[in-house]
C-alpha cells in the first residue's frame, strides 16, 4: 500500500525479500505492536503514548521519538484523519521520508579507482561486512582488493583473508603490528599497477569512539587516501550493531567527526533487534543506511531502501 | 555529552516551592526526569517503568533533610535504588573437584574471544592453571584469535580446527585437562542469535558435556532495549550463572546491565575495559550506578583520593597554603600523591562533565610529564627545596645534570613553582576575608560522610 502511495510500483527485488525475511523475526515483536495499535484503537491520546513507548523500546531514542510521533500527529490532524489504519499509513511515511538518502552511494560511479573505508567499534561485523561487499561488488563486475588495515586485533588480518578467498577477491595484508595507514598506501599502489582494481575496500581496527589516539589514526588513513587518489576515500562507511542502543549516536558523531562517515552499514538485523537507531542518526547528523547485513553468509547482505525497511519494521 | 540526573533535578526543583515533605507533584516532575536518564542510559522500558514505580513509593511524603536539596534527595534514593537493584558483585564459582569448567556464551561481536584470554590470565595469577578450548568453529580466524592471544600470554589453548563439533571438542578438551592437570577451562563458544535455533541446540549439547561451574553470559555495555530479550533467551536454553559487560571503557551507560540483572536475577561478575589482556575489573554496584545515571565515576574517584590522603594531612596542607609557605617539598609531596590516583586522563574521566576533556588530553603522556617534575625536585638539596630563592645558574646546571633534564626545564619548573606560590597566597588571603579558617573547618566537620560529599560533587561543586 505504501508502495502506492510513493508511486513505485516495480517488483520486489532479492534485496527486498532478504530484508523482509530478516525482519520477519521482528515482526512479532514490539513493531506489530505498533501495527495492532493502530489497527485497533481509535486515534487517541493512549494511542500516541503507546507509539512513543514503542519507538523508544526499539532504541529510536527519545528526541527522534518524540519528533516523530509529533509530525505524525500534526500531519494527521491536518489531514482530518480518523482511522487509525491511515495514521498508521502517515507514520510509516513520516519514516521513510526520514531515512531516504538525499545523495546516491558513491561506490558505483565510474572512476579509476574507488576506495572505500571501512570504520566501526569492536565487534559490530566490519570484516564480515567487507567479504560481502567484496562479492557484491565482484559480481557487479568491479575488480575488488580488500586492505587488511586491523593490524591490531589478533587474527583480524587471517579473518580477511578467509573471507576474501571466499569472495574469490585478493587481500593486500601486511605483518601483525604494522602501520594501517602504511597498508592502506601498499594497497593503493597494488590496486592501481599490479592488481589493475577499480575498487578497493579497507578494513579498519575496531575503535570505541571516545579513544582519541585510535581516532586520529583513522585520520591519518583518510589523509593517505586522500594523497593517493582523488577525493579518496569516496565512501566511508560506519558498520552498526542493530543491537546498539543510545550509544550509536555517540558513535556515529565520534566517527563522523574524525573519518567523515558517509553512509552506515547495520548489521546483525537477522537478530531480534531493531537498529531503530538508524532513524535518530539521520535525523540528527543526516547520515543515511546504504546496506544491511542479514546473517552470516557471504551474500546476506542487501542495499537499504527504506520503504521495505519500514514495511518490514511495521508490517504492510 | 549527558546533563547528569542531578542536574536536571535541579532544574525541576527550582520551580518548586519545596520545603518540609516531598508532595506527589514535586516527585511526578522528578521522576519524569529520572525515567528518561534511565531510558537515555538504555535501561529497558519495562525494567524503568517498575524501577521509576518504587521510587515513587519512597519518594512521596518523605521529609527533605536539611543539608541535601530535594533534588540531592531523590537522586540519593535514585542510586540507592539502584545499587540495590544492580547487586553484590559475585566472584567466579571456583569451587568442586578440578578440572573446572567456565563457559563464556553470547551474541556475535560481544567480546567473548578477548574475554576468555583476560579470564584465563586472571585465574592463572591466582594460581590455577587454566586451558582456553576454541569451541568457536564458525567465524573464520576466531580459532587464530584464541591462539594468538594465548600465545600473547602465555596460556595453553585447546584446538581441534573447524571440522569437529564443538561438543567433542569440549569433551576431549577435558580429558586432556585431567591428564595435563589442568584447573581450569575456559570455552570460548561461537556468538549465536539466542533466536537461532540450531546453535541454541548446540550450546546446550556443549553443556551437557562440559557441566560448566559458571556460565557467563557476554554482553556489549552499547547494547539497547534488546538486552533483555538476549538475556532472556540465553538463560532459557543454558542457565546462565554470571554477567559479564565488556567494552566499559567506551562511552555508553551500561544501562543493559540494569535491565539483564532485573530480568534475570544473574549476578554480574566482571566488567571488561581496553582490549589489553589486564582489561578485567571487578564489577562495583555503586560505580555503575553513577555511570548509569551519567554521574562519572564519583564513588571511585573518592576512594582512590581518600586512599591516597588523609584528613589532617589535608587540614595541614591547607594551612600551610594560606600561610603561603608551600615549598618544593609540599609540591613533591602532592605530586606523589597525585600519581597514586592514576593516569591524570582517568581522574578526569571519573569527574562528571570532565569526560570531554579526558578526551583531549588522551594520548598526551601527562604523567611522564609529572616524573620529569618530580626527577628536576629529587635532584635537589633540602635546602633548595625549602628556599628556592637559593637556585643560582650553577645550582640549576648540577639539579638539570642529575635529573637528566636541560636548565631550561629547571628553569620553567622554578617559574612556574614561583607563579603558584603567588597564586596560593592571594588565595589564602581571599580565604581568610570570606571566613576564618575556623569556619572551614565546621563546614568540612559537618559533612564528613561520603553522601555529603557525593551530593556536593554531584552538584559539581567541592566543599
Amino acid at each position: 500500500m505504501l508502495r502506492r502511495l510513493f508511486g513505485r510500483q516495480q517488483e520486489k527485488t532479492a534485496d527486498d525479500v532478504r530484508i523482509e525475511e530478516s525482519l520477519q523475526k521482528t515482526r512479532s515483536g514490539i513493531f506489530s505492536q505498533i501495527g495492532s495499535l493502530f489497527q485497533e484503537n481509535e486515534v487517541s491520546d493512549a494511542l500516541w503514548e503507546e507509539l512513543e513507548e514503542a519507538l523508544i523500546v526499539a532504541d529510536v531514542g527519545m528526541d527522534t521519538t518524540v519528533e516523530l510521533v509529533e509530525s505524525t500527529r500534526a500531519r494527521v490532524q491536518q489531514e482530518g484523519i480518523r482511522r487509525s489504519e491511515d495514521a498508521y499509513l502517515v507514520l510509516k511515511q513520516e519514516m521513510v521520508k526520514l531515512l531516504e538518502a538525499e545523495e546516491p552511494l558513491q561506490i558505483e560511479e565510474p572512476r579509476i579507482l574507488t576506495v572505500v573505508l571501512v570504520v566501526g567499534v569492536n565487534g559490530s561485523g566490519k570484516t564480515t561486512t567487507i567479504g560481502k561487499l567484496a562479492l557484491r561488488y565482484k559480481e557487479k563486475g568491479k575488480r575488488v582488493v580488500l586492505a587488511a588495515g586491523d593490524t591490531f586485533r589478533a587474527a583480524a588480518i587471517d579473518q580477511l583473508q578467509i573471507w576474501g578467498e571466499r569472495a574469490g577477491v585478493d587481500v593486500i595484508a601486511q605483518a601483525p603490528g604494522s602501520d594501517p595507514a602504511a597498508v592502506l598506501f601498499d594497497a593503493i599502489r597494488a590496486s592501481q599497477e599490479s592488481r589493475n582494481a577499480d575498487l578497493l575496500i579497507t578494513d579498519t581496527a575496531g575503535r570505541l569512539q571516545n579513544k582519541f589516539n585510535l581516532m586520529q589514526e583513522l585520520e591519518k588513513i583518510r589523509r593517505v587516501a586522500a594523497k593517493q587518489v582523488h577525493r579518496a576515500p569516496h565512501e566511508t562507511l560506519l558498520v552498526l550493531d542493530a543491537s546498539t542502543g543510545q550509544n550509536a549516536i555517540l558513535q556515529a558523531k565520534g566517527f563522523e567527526e574524525a573519518s567523515g562517515v558517509t553512509g552506515i552499514i547495520l548489521t546483525k538485523l537477522d537478530s531480534s533487534a531493531k537498529g531503530g537507531a538508524v532513524l535518530n542518526i539521520k535525523k540528527q547528523l543526516g547520515i543515511p543506511v546504504r546496506f544491511v547485513g542479514t546473517g552470516e553468509k557471504l551474500e546476506d547482505l542487501a542495499e537499504f531502501e527504506p520503504v521495505t525497511f519500514v514495511e518490514g519494521l511495521l508490517g504492510e | 555529552m549527558f546533563e547528569s540526573l542531578s542536574d536536571k533535578l535541579q532544574g525541576v526543583f527550582e520551580n518548586l516551592a519545596t520545603r518540609g515533605r516531598l508532595s506527589e507533584r514535586d516527585v511526578n516532575a522528578a521522576l519524569r526526569e529520572v525515567r528518561l536518564a534511565l531510558l537515555e542510559a538504555d535501561v529497558n522500558y519495562k525494567v524503568v517503568r517498575e524501577f521509576v514505580g518504587r521510587i515513587k513509593e519512597r519518594a512521596i511524603g518523605l521529609e527533605v533533610m536539611e543539608s541535601l536539596t530535594p533534588a540531592q534527595q531523590v537522586v540519593k534514593i535514585v542510586n540507592e535504588e539502584l545499587v540495590k537493584l544492580l547487586g553484590d558483585p559475585a566472584p567466579l564459582n571456583l569451587s568442586g573437584p578440578p578440572p573446572l569448567v567456565l563457559m563464556l556464551v553470547g551474541l556475535q561481536g560481544a567480546g567473548k574471544t578477548t574475554m576468555a584470554a583476560k579470564l584465563a590470565l586472571r585465574l592463572r595469577k591466582q594460581g590455577q592453571r587454566p586451558l582456553l578450548v576454541a569451541a568457536d568453529i564458525y567465524r573464520p580466524a576466531a580459532i587464530a584469535q584464541l591462539e594468538t592471544l594465548g600465545r600473547q600470554i602465555d596460556i595453553p589453548v585447546h584446538n581441534e580446527g573447524t571440522e569437529v563439533a564443538p561438543s567433542s571438542i569440549v569433551k576431549n578438551a577435558m580429558r586432556i585437562a585431567r591428564e595435563k592437570a589442568y584447573t581450569v577451562l575456559i570455552l570460548d563458544t561461537a556468538g549465536r542469535l539466542q533466536i537461532d535455533e540450531a546453535m541454541m541446540q548446540e550450546l546446550e549439547q556443549i553443556r551437557l558435556v562440559a557441566r560448566p561451574a559458571d556460565v557467563l553470559l557476554v554482553v556489549d555495555a552499547m547494547t539497547g532495549q534488546e538486552a533483555v530479550s538476549v538475556a532472556q533467551g540465553f538463560h532459557e536454553r543454558v542457565p546462565v550463572t554470571g554477567l559479564v559487560m565488556t567494552k566499559i571503557d567506551g562511552d555508553a551507560r551500561g544501562g543493559a546491565a540494569l535491565s539483564i540483572r532485573q530480568v534475570t536475577g544473574v549476578p554480574i561478575k566482571f566488567l571488561g575495559t581496553s582490549e589489553k589482556m589486564d582489561g578485567l575489573e571487578p564489577f562495583h554496584s555503586d560505580r555503575l550506578a553513577g555511570r548509569i545515571l551519567g554521574m562519572g565515576d564519583v564513588l571511585t574517584l573518592i576512594e582512590k583520593a581518600s586512599d591516597g590522603i588523609s584528613e589532617e594531612d589535608a587540614l595541614a596542607m591547607e594551612e600551610r597554603l594560606a600561610g603561603g609557605q608551600f615549598d618544593f617539598e609540599d609540591f613533591r609531596d602532592q605530586l606523589q600523591k597525585l600519581q597514586r590516583l592514576g593516569s591524570i586522563q582517568d581522574i578526569l574521566k571519573m569527574v562528571p562533565g570532565m569526560g570531554q576533556m579526558a578526551r583531549q588530553l588522551d594520548g598526551q603522556d601527562l604523567n611522564s610529564d609529572l616524573k620529569q617534575i618530580e626527577a628536576i625536585i629529587n635532584s635537589m638539596t633540602t635546602q633548595e627545596r625549602r628556599l628556592p630563592s637559593v637556585l643560582n645558574a650553577s645550582r640549576r646546571r648540577r639539579i638539570a645534570g642529575g635529573s637528566g633534564t636541560t636548565v631550561e626545564d629547571v628553569n620553567q619548573l622554578v617559574k612556574r613553582f614561583r607563579d603558584m606560590q603567588k597564586m596560593m597566597k592571594q588565595a589564602g588571603m581571599l580565604g581568610d576575608q570570606r571566613g576564618t579558617k575556623k569556619k572551614r573547618r565546621r563546614r568540612r566537620q559537618r559533612e564528613p560522610d561520603s553522601e555529603g560529599i557525593l551530593a556536593s560533587l554531584r552538584q559539581g561543586r567541592l566543599s
